[in-house]
């Protein structure tokens, strides 16, 4: 039994990778679907790491980050967040909704064309754990922010603070015709949530 | 280039002049520099939460906590100090990071830490001389032990001393 990320065994933290594969998978199909054109996908990196070696994966805490945040509940509960560099979050938004001269600052339509990405890809991953586990989960408005990722990235943590100090971390790498593209999401889940995905798919707890 | 004394998250640090204390990116957490300007000593606290005593039956980080943190680091502060009633804060984070929607539970934690911090102080009798909080964006803080000046520095803002 473990009461927080840190007492996770090994069988627990493969089974939380599958996880992270088969989301990332989805998610890939799903970004080849809004781009409309083939996207490969390198195997993701899923890690059960601390707040501060993610951040350091990031790029460091004062890291311009695009963040979009979408809450999930119902028989799991948590927060997904997908975080992606502003670079890759520009060019992305030029494929999608061309370029519209708005150097610095990111457009409102690209901003919500942002929004709706990390939506996409982050309803994708709950949409796995969902088939594969067979919970009703659902998911809530993606709310988006543009800033220093570590602060970002404080509001999930925050949020789950009472968990212990780890957290899931997947970096993926797609890459299309036109460009090469590496997200990261970030997955909290209440413990309960994740002792109950785990007990769906079989583990002894 | 001087180096600086980092303050992760849920941590504090302690030091003297002519250290510069740092601690990056605070979003809705709270950063808490305490001085005493006669000494040139002080600390920085990276506040997570804003209330330990929904948790008392762990074992809990009493850095993570608003009710804990600053207690233990005026009790050190206090330790290296004659005159009790010399340490004044200076105050900064809190922010909102994400515009959420009205009785959202992810809004109003940075407003909660605020309050919980400003709470902690007044318990203890420290004044505040200065607070850049709230409002939506990250915040880098600063805190020079020569000087007792705050800095806050935030992406595509300018910088502030306090």
């Amino acid at each position: 039994m473990f009461d927080n990320y840190d007492e996770l065994n090994d069988d627990q933290i493969d089974l939380l990778r599958e996880i992270g594969n088969i989301g990332a998978g989805n998610a890939a199909t799903a970004l080849a679907t809004i781009l409309d054109e083939r996207v490969e996908m390198s195997p993701p990196k899923v890690r059960i790491t601390g707040f501060d070696d993610a951040v350091h994966e990031l790029g460091g805490a004062e890291t311009m980050t695009v963040g979009v945040l979408v809450s999930f509940n119902g028989e799991a509960n948590g927060m997904i967040m997908f975080l992606l560099n502003l670079e890759d979050a520009k060019s992305i938004m030029n494929i999608l909704v061309g370029d519209d001269d708005s150097d610095g600052e990111l457009s409102e339509m690209k901003l919500s064309a942002i929004k709706e990405i990390g939506n996409i890809l982050s309803s994708s991953y709950i949409n796995s754990i969902a088939a594969l586990t067979g919970l009703t989960i659902n998911v809530t408005v993606p709310y988006v922010a543009i800033d220093m990722v570590g602060a970002i990235m404080s509001v999930p943590i925050i949020e789950f603070g009472a968990l212990g100090d780890k957290l899931m971390f997947i970096e993926e790498n797609f890459s299309g015709k036109s460009n090469h593209l590496k997200s990261n999401i970030i997955l909290f889940a209440e413990i309960d949530t994740l002792k109950i995905i785990m007990q769906k798919l079989g583990l002894d707890l | 280039m001087s180096s600086f004394i980092v303050v992760g998250i849920s941590d504090y640090k302690f030091s003297k002049a002519p250290e510069v204390i740092v601690t990056y990116a605070l979003g809705s957490c709270v950063g808490v520099c305490l001085y005493d300007k006669v000494l040139k000593i002080g600390g920085l606290s990276h506040i997570m939460l804003p209330d330990s005593t929904n948790f008392v039956n762990k074992e809990i980080n009493r850095m993570k906590f608003a009710d804990t943190a600053i207690i233990d680091l005026v009790e050190k502060l206090r330790k290296n100090s004659f005159v009790n009633n010399r340490i004044t804060a200076k105050i900064a984070g809190g922010a909102q990071m994400f515009e959420t929607q009205p009785g959202s539970k992810l809004g109003g934690i940075g407003e909660r830490n605020i309050q919980s911090v400003k709470k902690a102080l007044y318990n203890l009798k420290i004044p505040i001389l200065a607070e850049d909080t709230g409002l939506n964006y990250g915040r880098t803080q600063y805190f020079d032990l020569e000087t007792g000046i705050m800095k806050i520095q935030s992406l595509n803002r300018q910088i502030k001393e306090y």
